[in-house]
């Protein structure tokens, strides 16, 4: 960052861009947790044969 | 610059909801208000009692990732449920200030939210625990959705009574999550949910009523008159509180769980008699509120009942009902 405020498309007021990155972030986060949502279910599911794959 | 109204109600509806904001979007807390969170709330504990009577030998992951998907599926089935209701949102004033009928969500948006998170926790519940489970998920959301917001809402004083159906149907869901199948344990829950319903909601509608007539929604004291709901709730208050007690002669619920519904569902008629003796004036306000909220309470009771007799092993310690 060079510490100056973020200039805001046309149309955009800084409470939007405040809104869009909060958004931004959430939508991360939730990525996020859904992925390791997906891994621990599939270890779960998969139980010791996780380790057991043809080389 | 425009606003985008894409939504295909909006020409119908126009008019009726505040212009939208030109960039799409609010706060994050607009779009968990979107979820209903306390609807929501209710909705995942029911269903985490429906897993623990289920006694399913299920490893803690499925069960968590099931009961995070019903709480998804349930938040999205309100979020549709706002989408639809907009236009009737914004004339009470109740609900004038949730994020559509305010400007801060644009409907189509909020459609979007709805459907993705429907479609996405159904599927996911059938990946992490079984497809009975997401089909009944699935079709608690089309019950809501479909039957309960866009059809019977508008159309029937009996709107609450059938559509209560959804709001019962989270304790067989859990079951089905943790042990692939449904049973009597919780056919009883779902049972005392929909009857519980009825009194629960003409409660609130009693006090809404002028709001609910400004929305143009036909609920039990608007169409029939508020002495005929007071005997309404009078009569499902005595098919509910009985029923409440049928868990523990069923063995699903011990010694606690039968003195709680006993004395919750003495505690509940009293106020249902309150509300059917007072007609008119401040007395009848207070007996319509005070049998709203003991209403969540009684259910939050019986439901705690049966978390803790099976959750924390104390129906083991307790004597059977009866012996």
């Amino acid at each position: 960052m060079n510490g100056r405020e973020p200039i805001a498309p046309p149309g955009l007021t800084p409470d939007d861009l405040r809104r869009r990155r909060s958004r931004s972030i959430a939508i991360a986060v939730a990525l996020g947790l859904l992925a390791a949502l997906f891994y621990a279910l599939t270890v779960v599911k998969l139980g010791p044969q996780i380790l057991n794959r043809p080389m | 610059m425009t606003t985008a109204l894409t939504d295909p109600l909006e020409s119908s509806r126009a008019g009726t909801i505040p212009a939208r904001p030109a960039v799409p979007g609010g706060e994050l807390t607009d779009y968990l208000a979107l979820l209903k969170p306390r609807v929501m709330s209710l909705v995942v504990f029911t269903a985490l009692v429906g897993m623990v009577v289920a006694h399913a030998n299920v490893h803690p992951v499925i069960a968590i990732a099931s009961l995070t998907m019903i709480a998804v599926g349930a938040g999205a089935s309100g979020c549709l449920n706002m989408w639809w209701d907009a236009d009737i949102d914004a004339r009470m004033v109740r609900t004038a200030r949730r994020p559509i009928p305010a400007g801060r969500i644009a409907p189509g948006e909020a459609l979007s939210f709805g459907v993705t998170l429907s479609v996405g926790s159904v599927l996911v519940l059938g990946l992490a625990a079984n497809w009975l489970a997401a089909a009944l998920l699935a079709f608690t959301i089309l019950f809501y959705v479909v039957v309960y917001t866009m059809g019977l809402k508008r159309a029937t004083p009996q709107n609450i009574v059938i559509g209560g159906a959804a709001g019962a149907l989270p304790p067989m869901i859990g079951q089905a999550a943790v042990s692939g199948s449904v049973g009597p344990e919780t056919g009883i829950l779902f049972l005392i949910i929909f009857l519980w319903t009825p009194p629960h909601f003409w409660a609130l509608a009693l006090l809404k009523a002028d709001d609910y007539a400004r929305a143009g929604v036909p609920m039990m004291p608007n169409v029939a008159g508020p002495d005929a709901t007071r005997r309404q709730i009078l009569l499902y208050t005595a098919l509910v509180a009985p029923c409440g007690l049928a868990p523990a002669f069923l063995g699903v619920g011990g010694l606690l769980y039968a003195i709680t519904a006993t004395v919750g569902g003495l505690c509940l008629a009293a106020l249902a008699v309150q509300v059917y003796a007072r007609r008119s004036g401040e007395r009848s306000v207070r007996a319509a509120q005070h049998l709203f909220a003991f209403s969540i309470l009684y259910l939050v009771l019986l439901f705690s009942a049966l978390l803790a007799e099976h959750g924390l092993g104390l129906w083991h310690a307790l004597p059977r009902w009866p012996a």
